[in-house]
Order: C-alpha cells, then sequence, then structure tokens
C-alpha cells in the first residue's frame, strides 16, 4: 500500500511539473464543454449562497469589478482600471463601457452601488463585515465608483472577485425581496455564459453569451455540468468520456492515480490560492486536558502529516506550517517547529496533565479521505499513547456538534481568502468565540497580544507593517498551538488535455470558463 | 367488499396522520437544522445569516406550531415549500417521480416475473441440477449487496465493454424527441432495472420455490394426480395458485416501495429519481422534501397493503375480508 502511493506521489509530481495548459496556440471557437458538479447547487444566486457548487456553476453567469491572478494580484474585469489613494482610504474604479446583462440592460455604476451596499449587504455575511469599512459609495457619473473607507483597509483590493463581490441586476432586484425574488431561478449576470436550461438531478445547461464584451470569447458555445452523486460514477463519467473536467474533489483521492495515468490527460494543483484551503483539528482549549498546552503540542508533535499527505491525498497539498496557508498574503514560513516528533511527543505528554483520558475525534464527513485521515490521527496518537475514539456524524450533526462545541478535537477545513484579515482572524480572535457557528474560533482561543495586533493589522495601509505584525501573530500563535494544524490541501483538476485553459486564476473553475477552447 | 375497503381506507387515514406525526418528530430529533447546512457549505456565516434563514424558512416558530402547520397543510395535500430549492415539494416529487415510475416499475414486473418463473421451474426440477443452478444464482444474487453489483455492472457493461451507458437518465444534450428518446431512455434504464430487479428476482424466486415444495406434498395434490390430472396442470392451477400467496404478501410490499425510490440504485447510477431526491433532503435537512417523500411513501405502501389484500380473495376464495 504504501509502496504504490509513494509511486503515485512520484508519477503525481512529475506531471504537475509538466507544461501547464498554457496559452498554447490559437484558440478555437465552437464545441461543448462536460463538467462535473457535486454536490448539486440548492440555487445558482451566487449573492444569496455561497457554496462551492453554487460558485462554480455562478462564476460563469456572474463577474465582479475584478479578478486575481495565481499571485492574488488583481486584473482588470468589469472594472477597466482602479486606483487605491495614497492614504488607503479611496477606492475609484473605471468601468468598462459597452456591458451588458443577459437581459440586455447595461451594467453600470448604479449596479455596483446597489450589489455592494444593498444586496450583499443585507444577504452575504462576509461581505456585510467588509462593507463595516466602508463610509460612503460614490457614482459621479455611470462609468466611476469611488469607495470612501472610514480607514485604511487592507485587503479591501482583495474582496471584488464574483464569489464574495458579483455584480448584482439593479432593475431585477430593487425593491424586491431578494431571497424570495423569482428571479433567483433564472439568473441574470454580465458573465460569457447565460443560464438555459437546470434539470434537477441531471444536469445544469448554460449557453455562450454572444454579445459578451470581449471579443471572441467565451469561445466554447455551451456548458453541461452534470449532477452525478456517486463518487465512483463520476470517476466513470470520466473514464466513459462523459466528462471533460474534474473539479477538485469530484472524486475520490485513490481514484485520482488511476484516471491520470490515462490519455489526453492533464491535472492542476493550481487554481486554490485565494481560498488557501488549510485543514486542521479545532482543540476544544476549554476542556481538560486540551487545555494544557504541552497536551496540544504532543498531539501536534505526535501527527504524521507527511504520511497523510502521502497516503491519503495522493502527495498533493503542502504540510501546513501554522495558521496560515503559503499561498495567503503575509504568510510567514518561519514559524516554531511543529513537524512529526513522536519521541518528544511522548516527552511532552509525559510532562503533561494527561492521564489517560479519551480524547473524542470528530471527524469531517466529506467521504473516504477524511474518514481514513480520522483513523490514521487516531492511530498516531495511540502510538504516543494518548486514548482516543472516533465520533460518527453526517454533515449537519458535524455542524451542530462543532456549533455546540461537543467534541475534544474535530477536522475541519477553511477558507482564506487571501488574506489573514479576511479568513484567518476569524479563528484566532479572542472576541469571536462564542458558541452557535462553526466557523469562528471554535476553539476559544484567548491571547489579548494576538488580538490587539491582528486588529492592528488589518486597519494598516502599508503591506510592510501589516507584514511585520502578522510575523509576529504566527509566531506567538505556533507558540500556543491553539489547534492542530493539518495540511494545505491540494485539490487537483482533471481535464483532457485538448481542453484549454480551464484554471487560469487564484479561483480555478470558479472563476468560469471564459478563456477555455477546445482544440478538437 | 366495499365495505371492507372504505373501513380500511378510513382506518388509513389516522394511521397516516400518525406517521406524519412521528416523521415530524423523528426529523427534528436530528441534529442540524436547514439554516445551519446551509450556512455550511458557505463556510462562513454570522448570526443574521442564520436568523434570516430560520426566519426565511419558519424555523423560528415553536416546534407545535410548526408541526401543526405542517399537519395543516398535509391534510389539504399541500406538501409546503422546500425554501432550500426555492420550489414547492410537490412540484419536486412530481418532476422526479416520473423517472423513480419508471426504474421501480420496471424492476417490479421483470423481478416478479423472472423471479416467479425460476422458482417454478426450480421447484419442478427439485434436486436436479436445473434447481442446482437457479437456487446459486438466487443465493448469490439474494447475498451480494446492491451497490457492489451496481458498481460491477457499471465497470463491466459501461468501461469495458462500452455497451451501456453507465449512468443517467437520456444522453445530455443529445436532443432526442421520440422513438429515439424511447430507446435512449431504455438503454440508460437496462443497468439500474436489473441491478435493482436482480435482488428482488432471488426473493421471488426463493420464496416461490419453497411454497411451491410445501404445497405439493399436501393431499389435495395427491388426489388430483390421483384424478389422472397432467402435470402441468397440476402445477399451474393446483400448486402454484396456492403457493402464491406469500409472493403477493411480498409483492405487496415491494410495490409499496415503487414510490418511495430506491436510494443506492439511484445514486450509483445518477438517476434522477425520489430516493435521491429523499437521501439528499435528509443530508441537508430539508424538512418539507423529507416529510413530503414520506408522505407518498407511506400513503402507497398502505394503498397497496390494501390491494394486497383484496388480491388474496381473488387468488384464494376460502379467505374472507373482515375489518
Amino acid at each position: 500500500m504504501f509502496k504504490t502511493t509513494k509511486l503515485t506521489a512520484a508519477v503525481l509530481a512529475l506531471a504537475l511539473a509538466g507544461p501547464l495548459a498554457a496559452q498554447d496556440g490559437t484558440p478555437k471557437a465552437g464545441g461543448t464543454l462536460n463538467v462535473v458538479i457535486q454536490p448539486e447547487p440548492p440555487s445558482l444566486m451566487i449573492g444569496l449562497v455561497q457554496n462551492g457548487p453554487t460558485q462554480m456553476v455562478g462564476g460563469d453567469i456572474y463577474e465582479s469589478l475584478l479578478r486575481y491572478d495565481f499571485d492574488l494580484k488583481p486584473e482588470g474585469q468589469l472594472a477597466e482600471s482602479w486606483e487605491i489613494s495614497e492614504d488607503g482610504k479611496t477606492y475609484t474604479f473605471k468601468l468598462r463601457k459597452g456591458v451588458v446583462f443577459h437581459d440586455g440592460e447595461p451594467f453600470t455604476s448604479a449596479d455596483v452601488e446597489f450589489s455592494m451596499d444593498k444586496f450583499l449587504r443585507e444577504t452575504h455575511s462576509r461581505m456585510r463585515t467588509y462593507m463595516e469599512h466602508v463610509e460612503s459609495i460614490e457614482t459621479p457619473d455611470d462609468y466611476t465608483v469611488v469607495f470612501k473607507l472610514k480607514q485604511p483597509f487592507g485587503p479591501f483590493i482583495g474582496i471584488f472577485e464574483a464569489g464574495t463581490a458579483p455584480m448584482i441586476p439593479k432593475h431585477i432586484y430593487e425593491g424586491t425581496d431578494f431571497a424570495n425574488n423569482p428571479a433567483n431561478n433564472t439568473p441574470i449576470g454580465t458573465g460569457p455564459f447565460k443560464f438555459d436550461k437546470w434539470e434537477k438531478g441531471s444536469f445544469i445547461h448554460l449557453v455562450k453569451n454572444e454579445d459578451y464584451y470581449m471579443e471572441g470569447k467565451p469561445y466554447v458555445d455551451e456548458v453541461y455540468y452534470h449532477v452525478i452523486p456517486d463518487a465512483a460514477s463520476r470517476a466513470v463519467a470520466y473514464e466513459t468520456g462523459k466528462v471533460d473536467v474534474l473539479p477538485g474533489g469530484s472524486v475520490e483521492n485513490f481514484d485520482v492515480a488511476r484516471i491520470q495515468a490515462m490519455d489526453n490527460t492533464c491535472i492542476t494543483d493550481k487554481g486554490w490560492e485565494y481560498f488557501g484551503p488549510l485543514s486542521w483539528m479545532w482543540v476544544n482549549n476549554d476542556n481538560k486536558p486540551l487545555d494544557d498546552v504541552k497536551v496540544r503540542k504532543a498531539i501536534m508533535h505526535g501527527i504524521d502529516r507527511e504520511f497523510a499527505k502521502d497516503a491519503l491525498w495522493n502527495g498533493l497539498g503542502k504540510v501546513a506550517t501554522g495558521p496560515l496557508s503559503s499561498s495567503t498574503r503575509f504568510y510567514d514560513g518561519d514559524t516554531p517547529d511543529i513537524s512529526y516528533d513522536p519521541d518528544q511527543a511522548k516527552a511532552l505528554l509525559a510532562e503533561s496533565s494527561y492521564n489517560g483520558e479519551t480524547i473524542r475525534i470528530l471527524g469531517l464527513p466529506y467521504g473516504e479521505t477524511w474518514q481514513r485521515w480520522a483513523e490514521a490521527v487516531k492511530q498516531n496518537l495511540s502510538e504516543i499513547g494518548m486514548t482516543t475514539e472516533i465520533v460518527p456524524s453526517d454533515v449537519a450533526g458535524w455542524n451542530q456538534k462543532v456549533a455546540d462545541r461537543d467534541f475534544d478535537l474535530a477536522f475541519t477545513y477553511l477558507y482564506q481568502y487571501g488574506d489573514p484579515a479576511l479568513g484567518v482572524s476569524r479563528t484566532y480572535m479572542g472576541d469571536n468565540a462564542a458558541p452557535g457557528s462553526p466557523w469562528n474560533n471554535v476553539a476559544d482561543y484567548q491571547n489579548p497580544e494576538t488580538d490587539k495586533l491582528f486588529d492592528a493589522a488589518a486597519l494598516m495601509a502599508s503591506p510592510d507593517d501589516r507584514m511585520a505584525a502578522y510575523k509576529t501573530i504566527q509566531d506567538k500563535i505556533v507558540e500556543d498551538v491553539p489547534n492542530i494544524w493539518l495540511l494545505e490541501l491540494g485539490f487537483p483538476t482533471i481535464y483532457r488535455c485538448d481542453v484549454k485553459n480551464p484554471v487560469n486564476t487564484a479561483f480555478g473553475v470558479n472563476d468560469g470558463f471564459r478563456d477555455v477552447w477546445i482544440d478538437k | 367488499m366495499i365495505r371492507f375497503i372504505l373501513g380500511r381506507l378510513i382506518k388509513a387515514v389516522f394511521i397516516l396522520l400518525a406517521i406524519l406525526v412521528f416523521n415530524f418528530l423523528l426529523i427534528h430529533a436530528a441534529p442540524g437544522d436547514p439554516a445551519a447546512v446551509m450556512a455550511g457549505e458557505a463556510g462562513a456565516a454570522d448570526e443574521k445569516f442564520l436568523a434570516d434563514l430560520r426566519a426565511n424558512f419558519g424555523l423560528d416558530q415553536p416546534l407545535y406550531v410548526q408541526l401543526w402547520l405542517y399537519i395543516k397543510g398535509a391534510v389539504q395535500l399541500d406538501l409546503g415549500y422546500s425554501f432550500r430549492q426555492q420550489m414547492p415539494v410537490a412540484e419536486m416529487i412530481g418532476d422526479r417521480l416520473p423517472a423513480t415510475l419508471l426504474l421501480t416499475g420496471v424492476a417490479f414486473v421483470l423481478s416478479l416475473v423472472l423471479g416467479v418463473a425460476a422458482g417454478v421451474a426450480a421447484s419442478a426440477r427439485q434436486g436436479r441440477w436445473g434447481d442446482t443452478i437457479i437456487s446459486t444464482f438466487a443465493l448469490l444474487f439474494y447475498a451480494t449487496p446492491l451497490f457492489w453489483v451496481a458498481l460491477m455492472a457499471t465497470l463491466v457493461f459501461s468501461v469495458w465493454l462500452e455497451w451501456l451507458p453507465g449512468f443517467g437518465y437520456s444522453t445530455i444534450g443529445a436532443g432526442y424527441t421520440g422513438l429515439a428518446h424511447v430507446l435512449d431512455v431504455a438503454k440508460h434504464l437496462v443497468l439500474p432495472a436489473s441491478t435493482l430487479g436482480l435482488f428482488f428476482t432471488a426473493i421471488y424466486m426463493r420464496m416461490t420455490r419453497a411454497s411451491m415444495l410445501e404445497v405439493s406434498r399436501l393431499d389435495f395434490v395427491k388426489t388430483a394426480r390421483a384424478k389422472g390430472l397432467s402435470r402441468g396442470v397440476i402445477q399451474r392451477r393446483h400448486i402454484l395458485r396456492n403457493a402464491l400467496l406469500p409472493v403477493i404478501t411480498l409483492a405487496g410490499l415491494q410495490a409499496g416501495q415503487i414510490f418511495g425510490g430506491a436510494i443506492l440504485t439511484e445514486t450509483v447510477f445518477a438517476w434522477p429519481g425520489i430516493g435521491r431526491l429523499m437521501f439528499e433532503a435528509i443530508n441537508q435537512r430539508d424538512y418539507n422534501v423529507i416529510l413530503g417523500v414520506f408522505y407518498i411513501s407511506a400513503a402507497m405502501v398502505l394503498l397497496f397493503n390494501l390491494i394486497t389484500d383484496v388480491i388474496y380473495v381473488i387468488v384464494d376464495p376460502r379467505i374472507r375480508l373482515t375489518t
């Protein structure tokens, strides 16, 4: 078992090192793109629903002002140019001219103001907190939008992507009950593809937006998202040629090696830089004996994360070094060592207050890989002398248990949204620890010093100052081990090599298939 | 007869109501609610987001109010609204029902006909090689897990031999109409229907065989033989007719499930039916959808139990109906 996984890891590494489907050749127009969607989204209205599949399909239909390359540098999308004032408090966007929504109405600065100030503030939890920083939005003319901030907010330039700040048609939603507007079933955006048909349980069909504002784009005529509930059947769908793109997480990791050995098959783990999915185990810092930092450190050093990466994740991803993903801004690789060291773990445990109590591990109910991972951790911990039990649950049960803090260790993974102020501070801020939510400071980590730094760093205008602050934060947090960081997850996108450019931004397939063409 | 049926129908209404209340309480006893699931999928949510969702879904009301509203609706055949999918539940079930009926219906007829025929054939050759072969196959299909058969069938017929599509209801994007569409759906139906049917075929076969053998030892069969009736006539008119009663009981049970769908088969073969709808709804705690499917299936089971009882009388005139 171990031997073969090592081998696949090597094969994979080789494949990943190969040239990524870059802009090779002249794009050809036409063709149908068949993509797996899993699970079936509840809705395609990206301003109301923020789950993965909704963003994937919605990313073709809706757009935002910007998009971001693999290094999270902004590129223009609906905005032609933008300017940030010296003091970091004024953001001016110049919009593209001649952009129309799918129903033919023009897209103007009024739509930007409506989307950001009215719609998303009402419906979008993350946007609500970001908009707290905004003093006013001005629209001097149809193609200019000026955001005036209360104080500098460094991450602000990073929020203009379709999943966070989709541009929503004012003429359809103004004055309506957003959540129950019948138009939610026939989404209208400015994106490269228009909604055509959704046969629930079978497929979602999008067609080319003929009036798209970019010359010649999109190249493909239509996109089918296939709903296939069983992971093995999704693998078969690719093997039998029914689908051409398997977005990250579509098939079980142990099937990846077999599939990518097929002819005309490419694989990439790019396209997740903005999300920076980082997995960890929540540690219930309020429960004995986990309130003892030595116990937490023992667990941290007692877990073989290289093994998990190679055996469970096919060698994809990276072993985490602390609370930030390496693709997130202000990541500091030089934090205290938390690598696998069972001897040190045993020594720490011997000095600690641990007396053989049974530690409850709540696995993540997201399929085979996660289940096996919980088993591997159980094994690791028994080797350093801890007694554990795995608590089974389904998704709803998991949410409830984590929200109620009814666990000792709980697997999770969360997105970081490119900036520690957007996706990391929420996990460690002392005043964000109230039970009832599975995404706040679930571990109940309390450190006034890092709290203060987090608050200050978000509002600093200079990136250098922010870097210095986040470096201290990362050192302090790693020293305290409030959570057991596992892996920066690598979700491979698998696709036929003649499908060009399926992944060319930090959002991967979630950013729509604007630039995709099929070389046939 | 009419009095019997009316009596049973009245009883059925009360049983149905009891089932509804029980299901409602059961589903609300499971941890987590649809708002938490939706927020969980978003990976981030604040208090307002959850509160808005719960208010929108009607989950902010006390449980007994929710129960009362649901029962009131259900009595008027209103199955409520799926807030997750933004659709009336009745419409969602209506969308999925044809696919399920096709799958379970075909599997039902297939397994009943094949199972009874194989059972009769096996009993007629009791102890000889024909019996051994049929019984061995039946045991094999009876004991093999459904999902494994499904996966292997896909692997062999779809991946290796490339004879049949491995999943789905029809070829997406092909735009077939008329006969071409029917053929296309039929092709997609072969694997799921036979997978689902095999298990029941095995059960019917074993039951028919056992029951045939039991009846064939009874005195009236000896009498028939002594009268000089032919072997075939004895098999058909004397033994089979009497041996069918337990088979009918079982068929009545399976028929009740036709409307409930087949969760495993529908999931593996991506068949857009009721079973999958319910399974996904359970995971998402989409209460109204779960209750709606339960409601329909419970009603169908009650209905088919009644039909089964009536069929008993037709098949075996010795049985009398009493409420």
